[in-house]
């Protein structure tokens, strides 16, 4: 298996060692990447290096590798997750780069996610938000059948297509505004669609919306960076959808 | 000692209804004065902590990543099962039933299965209401696709993303709770230890993933949904930070672990490309329902590309060995087969170590679009690693480690053998025996978490005092003094490997000597191997930083210590075990056809072992097993 090419990569990674510290770019060289190896297999490989010398290895968070938990969370060459098309940067691989490569790594930057350790980020305010409303509020137990509520394919399909929000945060770390409007708007929109999601509309989208602003998240001013950005190709209409929503919880 | 389940009798259409009466009951206004732990948020854990607060008890909840959302129930993918019989082609309690049971090789508890099969309706229903977009027709009715070991269409599913869609359910309940106040989330805790005052469990030890604080808490019973075990094989389709850890504390201060050597290893996953591999990434076995297993039948034509072997030289090697389900063969029957064409020398890909899974006939009779529409997301991630698209080229697969049957112990009430730990989800050992069937754990999961444990807790609590939250007991000081004192430890090895090359060491052994198939010889070596390597890691493992800061190899390290020493159980576990069952194959047992050899006459218990110390035995306890309902034969998929 070792009969592939090998590449020597350099890399300039933001070191910061907790909150308070100012942080700064390091640079390092990593040597026999395949094309084979994964992003974050590429940064194993560095770290394990820094660790036999004695050094610190980089903080990244990560966990299922496969690009479904949200947890992973770097700004590759200055995209968020590294720009590919609907893909997180774990799915990453190397043989999107070559010999001799120069890339930057960075956390997410924004101010409602606060630097925890070199490329880990604070994203409860994420968390914060869905737990403003981003629920139907049944009760365990004492529920109707499942095919009691009808709901057409297409209106399944769209909820769904909102529903893949993997809560990565991208969206925010691409947004020139740290908007979390995407993020958001995906939630808010995945429960408007559904008849189970109604009854609550009004109250959702307002404490949500509400929640958003609090927690020091900017406006949207129409970029589209949180589209681009988005590992689960979330389309900024749920955005639309949401201020729809917002506009008629008024009245 | 003979292990009491404590499952009720009489007829089985019965036995939890009557239970759910015989419980004794906390009432309304005295529930807000007990206090419950849970540790893991995912699919066991979400839903009973989001339940437990609705309930009105006071809830803790923990997990290691930094959001309840992330854990590793998200990246279920196929679907979760149900009795509903919506297509009528003849599914019923009864069937699931007796499908579970014989899927799990006749080493599960009866009681606990059938329980499982009658909430499962519920669950759909519940997450329903939830707002979960499972998969629908154009009328507005829920569709169902099938799954492995079953000859009825009873899966439920949100696209491939099924776990990620019942597990934002499960936390936006949870949400729900925290904002009401019910619950507190703990996130970026790791609990390293339980803490037992006079035999009774009482709270937990943590560290802050974040400052490295070693930190208390107590409450008046303790919930471990912390998942599986797997990534004891170093390389599995579990995520990264998936342990042993809690369970295995757990185990240490007096908890039996149940089972250790039914691990699962699934048939379809992507073969491994380097020794740099961190994990492995499966393959939704939904994709068995229109993709067809096969290797070359000529040795010579496996290097190949697979459009010039004609049809008449591939060897369908599931539809030729077992005709009544094919390609749907359970997955430890798939797993194995697979495991011989190559072992045969007629395996395809790096290594040799890979077979096709072909959906060519499929997309000439459904369409691409079809197909697509079907699995779309999974193609795209096999494209993404593997760098080849799965609609022009079959996919190449093999198996890989992917779930624990086996976990702590617990009676038919969820509660292990200390009094007031509770063990929900993929944690336990109850329902899958020795085999688990596609689409049963989500189901497991959210049936302890939504539907039992808000039950069974109550009787327990109905028996205690409140104990409140004061951690000053010494068990508690001894806890944290006794965690913090092993990381210190850790960290000033200073030795010349790192965890990863530990990790690595103790994956291979597992794999080689304890994986698809396992010997006396197999297994005594590693019962040698393992402890020398555990001896190595103390004297020679290598941890940078500090523990009072963000360490996440200090992490790993722990996580490590406790596998090397789990390892040694679950191969312990396995040596004594001289049968083959489910996912356990022993090549001592087989038939001449190589099927697996059930002893029947001196296996059909669980095999609870008691922790006795690192340098001492285990003892082992056993539960026998009564098949009452389910005639005890020989499982048989041809
Ligand atoms: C790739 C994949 C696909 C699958 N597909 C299917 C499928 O289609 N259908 C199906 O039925 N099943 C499937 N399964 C199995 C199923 O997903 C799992 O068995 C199930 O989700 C486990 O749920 P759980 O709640 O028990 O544990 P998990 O979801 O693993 O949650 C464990 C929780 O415990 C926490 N935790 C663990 N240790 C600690 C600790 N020491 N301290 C603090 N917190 C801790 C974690 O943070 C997490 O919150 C799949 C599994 C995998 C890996
Ligand atoms: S909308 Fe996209 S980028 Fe934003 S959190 Fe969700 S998945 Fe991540
Ligand atoms: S590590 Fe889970 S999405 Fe990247």
């Amino acid at each position: 298996m070792s009969d592939h090419k090998t590449m020597t990569i350099n890399l300039v990674v933001w070191r910061q060692k907790n909150a308070n510290d100012p942080g700064k770019f390091e640079n390092y060289t990593v040597k026999g990447i395949t094309e084979h190896h994964s992003f974050l297999e590429m940064l194993d490989v560095l770290n394990e290096d820094l660790i036999k010398t004695g050094k610190l290895p980089v903080s990244f968070d990560h966990d299922c590798r496969e690009g479904i938990c949200g947890m992973c969370s770097q700004v590759v060459n200055g995209a968020p997750h590294g720009g590919q098309e609907r893909t997180t940067v774990c799915q990453l691989h190397m043989r999107n780069f070559h010999d001799g490569d120069t890339i930057y790594i960075e956390p997410w930057r924004a101010t409602a996610f606060p630097i925890v350790s070199d490329l880990v980020v604070d994203r409860t305010a994420l968390d914060t938000i869905i737990q403003a409303g981003g629920y139907v509020s049944c009760h365990t137990g004492g529920i109707a059948d499942g095919n009691a509520i009808l709901i057409p394919k297409p209106a399944a399909d769209e909820a769904m297509d909102a529903a893949e929000c993997i809560g990565c945060g991208a969206c925010v770390a691409g947004c020139p505004n740290s908007a979390a409007m995407l993020f958001t708007g995906a939630k808010v929109s995945q429960l408007a669609l559904l008849p189970q999601g109604k009854a609550e509309a009004k109250a959702r989208v307002k404490n949500m919306v509400e929640a958003m602003k609090e927690c020091g998240f900017g406006n949207c001013t129409n970029h589209y960076e949180c589209q681009a950005s988005c590992p689960k190709g979330i389309n900024v209409k749920f955005i639309a959808r949401m201020n729809r929503e917002y506009i008629k919880a008024q009245f | 000692m003979i292990l009491d389940g404590k499952c009720p009798t009489g007829p089985i259409e019965q036995t939890w209804d009557k239970h759910r009466f015989d419980l004794k009951l906390v009432n309304p206004a005295n529930k807000r004065k007990y206090n419950v732990i849970v540790v893991g948020t995912g699919l066991a854990g979400g839903a009973a902590a989001a339940s437990l607060g609705e309930l009105g008890y006071n809830v803790q909840a923990f997990c290691y990543q930094d959001s309840p959302r992330r854990a590793h129930s998200i990246a279920a993918q196929g679907g979760i099962n149900a009795a509903k019989n919506y297509p009528n082609d003849g599914d019923s309690i009864y069937r699931l039933f007796y499908d579970t049971i014989k899927g799990g090789d006749f080493r599960a508890r009866e009681a606990d299965v059938w329980r499982l099969a009658q909430v499962s309706n519920n669950i759909i229903d519940q997450c329903v209401a939830q707002g979960v977009p499972f998969a629908r027709d154009y009328a507005g009715y829920l569709d169902n696709r099938s799954f492995g070991g079953a000859q009825v269409s009873r899966t439920f599913f949100a696209r491939g993303q099924t776990g990620q869609q019942l597990l934002l359910g499960a936390y936006s309940a949870l949400s729900r709770q925290i904002k009401a106040g019910t619950v507190k989330m703990y996130n970026r805790r790791e609990m390293l230890d339980l803490v037992v005052v006079d035999g009774v469990a009482k709270g937990i030890t943590c560290r802050n993933l974040v400052t490295g604080e070693i930190e208390s808490y107590a409450a008046d019973a303790v919930c471990l949904c912390t998942g599986g075990y797997v990534n004891v094989f170093y390389l599995s389709t579990n995520a990264m930070g998936c342990s042993v850890t809690a369970n295995w504390k757990a185990a240490k201060k007096g908890a039996y672990f149940a089972n250790p050597c039914y691990t699962q290893i699934h048939p379809t996953c992507i073969p491994q490309a380097g020794d740099y591999q961190s994990k492995l990434t499966l393959m939704s076995e939904s994709l068995r329902n229109d993709g067809r297993c096969w290797v070359p039948k000529k040795k010579e034509d496996c290097g190949k590309h697979p459009s010039e072997i004609p049809d008449a030289d591939r060897d369908y090697y599931l539809e030729r060995k077992y005709p009544s389900f094919g390609n749907l063969a359970p997955r430890d029957i798939a797993s194995r087969a697979a495991k011989e064409q190559c072992d045969d020398g007629r395996g395809v890909g790096p290594g040799g170590r890979g077979v096709y899974l072909d959906f060519g006939d499929s997309i000439k009779r459904l369409g691409a679009d079809t197909i697509k529409e079907r699995y779309g997301n999974l193609f795209e991630m096999y494209e993404k690693i593997t760098d080849e698209n799965g609609y022009k080229r079959p996919m190449r697969m093999y198996p890989a480690p992917h779930y624990s049957m086996g976990g702590l112990w617990v009676d038919y009430n969820l509660m292990s053998n200390i009094p007031g730990l509770f063990v929900l989800g993929e944690a336990n050992f109850s329902v899958h025996g020795a085999n688990r069937l596609g689409a049963s754990a989500l189901m497991q999961g959210l049936a302890d978490g939504y539907f039992v444990i808000p039950y069974t807790i109550g009787g327990y609590l109905a028996t205690v005092k409140p104990y409140g939250t004061a951690t000053d007991h010494a068990e508690f000081k001894k806890s944290a003094e006794d965690v913090a004192a092993e990381q210190n430890k850790l960290l000033s090895i200073n030795g010349k490997k790192t965890v990863f090359e530990f990790m690595r060491e103790l994956g291979g052994l597992m794999w080689e000597n304890c994986g698809m198939a396992r010997s006396k010889e197999s297994l005594e070596e590693n019962l040698k191997k393992i402890p020398a390597l555990r001896e190595e890691f103390w004297q020679n493992v290598k941890v940078t930083g500090s523990g009072a800061e963000f360490n996440q190899q200090l992490e790993n390290a722990g996580r490590t210590a406790d596998f090397l020493e789990f390892g040694e159980l679950l191969c312990r576990d396995a040596l004594h075990r001289e049968e083959s069952c489910g996912g356990h194959f022993r090549v001592e047992h087989q038939y001449d056809d190589g099927e697996a050899m059930r002893n029947d006459a001196d296996f059909c218990y669980v095999g609870a072992w008691e922790y006795k110390g690192n340098d001492k035995e285990p003892e082992l306890h056993k539960e026998p097993l009564k098949f009452d309902n389910v005639h005890l034969a020989v499982r048989s998929y041809k």
